[in-house]
């Protein structure tokens, strides 16, 4: 641990309720990235799931924003260490989106507007455990949060939660994603700290 | 190409990558594997440190770089980078 | 441990001042600091007591002597390390330094070719080293500074750089009787505040990611050699 700097405290609050292991709580939204923020034009925006036989379920922004809709309030944790509890968002469940669509596929690629990806298990964007949302805190979501949709997996760290999603892929077989590949952990359980690749 | 300035430069990557290169990695030319432009580190586009220093070819934005860091551990991705040119002493 | 680039050193700030309303300079007394090259920088790390710790970067900008590191430190509204940096660390206290770091961004009295600076806000750090470099080592290089600033009360160095050959840009608020009203930099005032293409000069840029790509790219349309011009970002802010 480093020489401790009398009187810093970052941006944090008091930490009185119980969080993952080696977790903070932050009342910001701090933003992270990768690369410049995506600008995407609605008109041309979709969403397509795509099975391991190459079959593709598409929707438009208008088709997305017509489903059926859910409002998680949720607690998110990031791996950098930082945790926002009670987070409301409003989106379509991926199991309505996964409705109807036939595949034996276990694996899961999210992909992004700007070559984001992470990968997950299919089983974890299943039973109400994720949604693809389109607003924060009842506004519609910021570009730099992710807008105008992103996905939404809060019981794993938040870096699954691709920002700018624009699609699933479904796969037989597991492919490790943009941090995943860089050393962070392939599933990325809070609760377990599963930070980095080994963990 | 972006018009967004949220980036810094391979100037912020002196100190985290001074715990892996013993020589210093701004001066270090880089050639994309993207688009084939060779230039110094530190004209990279930087995105960081987040959850990783993330450097991307200023001319075409393809990411050249990644550095992680963990707590004991350190991973770095340059298959983004064809090759690197490296100054040394005449020897 | 063995000292070197890559190690956390203690650092005791000795001194703090006001150089403008929310800027600061720093002094930090860094036993076993091997020296720095004017235009390198340190990062700082901050450890709060329960061991939470973030890090920044931060020009030194004061030039080479002893153990002594200034650092200059803009105190960002609603920033996490900077107020604390600014207002909040006391005399006496400690942070952790790694560095110097940079290669690229450094001037060396040996080289003869003219130089031009470009600051925008609290760019001007790394570059006041590189001044304060110069007139350590009597060099006789030429210096030209062009120095952006939102209001003339942002000014660092204000009274050292009277000595200087300099080009103020005022971008919110112009002094009284100030000829032109305020505005971005321009590539008239780059032409204006530095070298003629013919005189070869080296160039270094450095402040807000904005301000540098604007005035990099003026320099190359006026057909400066790219590998003449070295660059340092800040970010979309400039810290």
């Amino acid at each position: 641990m480093g020489i401790i700097s009398a009187g810093f405290k970052g941006r944090r609050g008091p930490d009185a309720v119980k969080l993952p292991p080696g977790q903070y709580l932050t009342k910001d939204f701090p933003v992270l990235s990768a690369g410049p923020t995506p600008r995407i034009d609605l008109t041309k925006w979709e969403f397509v799931i795509t099975t391991e036989s190459a079959t593709q379920k598409r929707w438009s922004w208008d088709e997305l924003t017509r489903l059926p809709t859910e409002t998680p309030t949720v607690d998110i944790h990031c791996v950098t260490k930082w945790s926002k509890l009670g987070t409301s968002w409003r989106g379509v469940s991926v199991d309505t989106l996964l409705d109807g669509v036939e595949t034996g596929a276990q694996f899961a690629v999210a992909h992004s507007y700007g070559g984001y990806t992470t990968n997950l298990p299919l089983a974890d964007l299943r039973d109400g455990k994720a949604w693809v949302v389109y607003q924060f805190d009842g506004a519609p979501l910021s570009p730099a949060h992710g807008g105008p949709a992103r996905l939404l997996v809060p019981h794993l760290y938040f870096w699954k939660s691709a920002k700018w999603v624009r699609g699933i892929q479904l796969k037989t077989a597991d492919e490790p994603g943009f941090w995943e590949s860089a050393g962070y952990h392939n599933y990325g359980d809070p609760w377990r700290e599963q930070r980095y690749w080994g963990d | 190409m972006t018009t967004e300035l949220e980036f810094t430069d391979g100037n912020a990557l002196a100190g985290p990558l001074a715990e892996i290169f013993s020589v210093d990695v701004t001066t270090i030319r880089g050639r994309c594997a993207g688009c084939a432009a060779t230039g110094p580190l530190a004209e990279l586009r930087v995105y960081g440190p987040g959850a990783g220093w993330v450097a991307r070819c200023p001319h075409c934005d393809d990411v050249m770089l990644r550095l992680v860091r963990g707590p004991e551990r350190a991973w770095i991705d340059l298959r983004g980078c064809l090759n690197l040119e490296i100054a040394l002493p005449e020897s | 441990m063995a000292g070197g680039p890559l190690t956390w050193r203690a650092a005791t700030l000795v001194e703090r001042w006001s150089e403008t309303e929310s800027g600061r300079g720093l002094a930090f007394d860094v036993p076993g600091w091997p020296g720095h090259l004017a235009g390198q920088h340190v990062d700082v790390r901050l450890t709060a007591e329960d061991g939470y710790s973030t890090e920044r970067s931060y020009s030194i900008s004061n030039a080479a002597g002893g153990e002594r590191v200034e650092l200059t430190v803009q105190r960002v509204p609603d920033g996490e390390v900077s107020p604390y940096l600014a207002d909040g660390l006391t005399v006496g206290e400690q942070v952790e330094l790694r560095g110097p770091v940079g290669g690229w961004f450094v001037w060396r009295p040996a080289v003869a070719a003219p130089v031009f600076l470009a600051a925008g806000g609290s760019g001007i750090a790394p570059l006041m080293a590189m001044i304060r470099a110069r007139r350590q080592a009597g060099s006789t290089v030429p210096f030209r500074l062009l120095y952006s600033v939102r209001d003339p009360a942002d000014v660092y160095y204000a009274k050292e750089l009277e000595a200087e050959d300099v080009r103020f840009i005022y971008t919110r608020r112009t002094p009284d009787g100030w000829p032109t009203p305020p505005g971005r930099v321009s590539a008239a005032d780059v032409t204006a505040g530095g070298w003629p293409v013919d005189r070869q000069p080296e160039c270094f840029v450095c402040g807000p990611t904005g301000f540098v790509e604007a005035v990099a790219d003026v320099l190359v349309t006026l057909g400066h050699d790219p590998r003449r011009i070295r660059t340092e970002r800040f970010g979309p802010t400039g810290g």
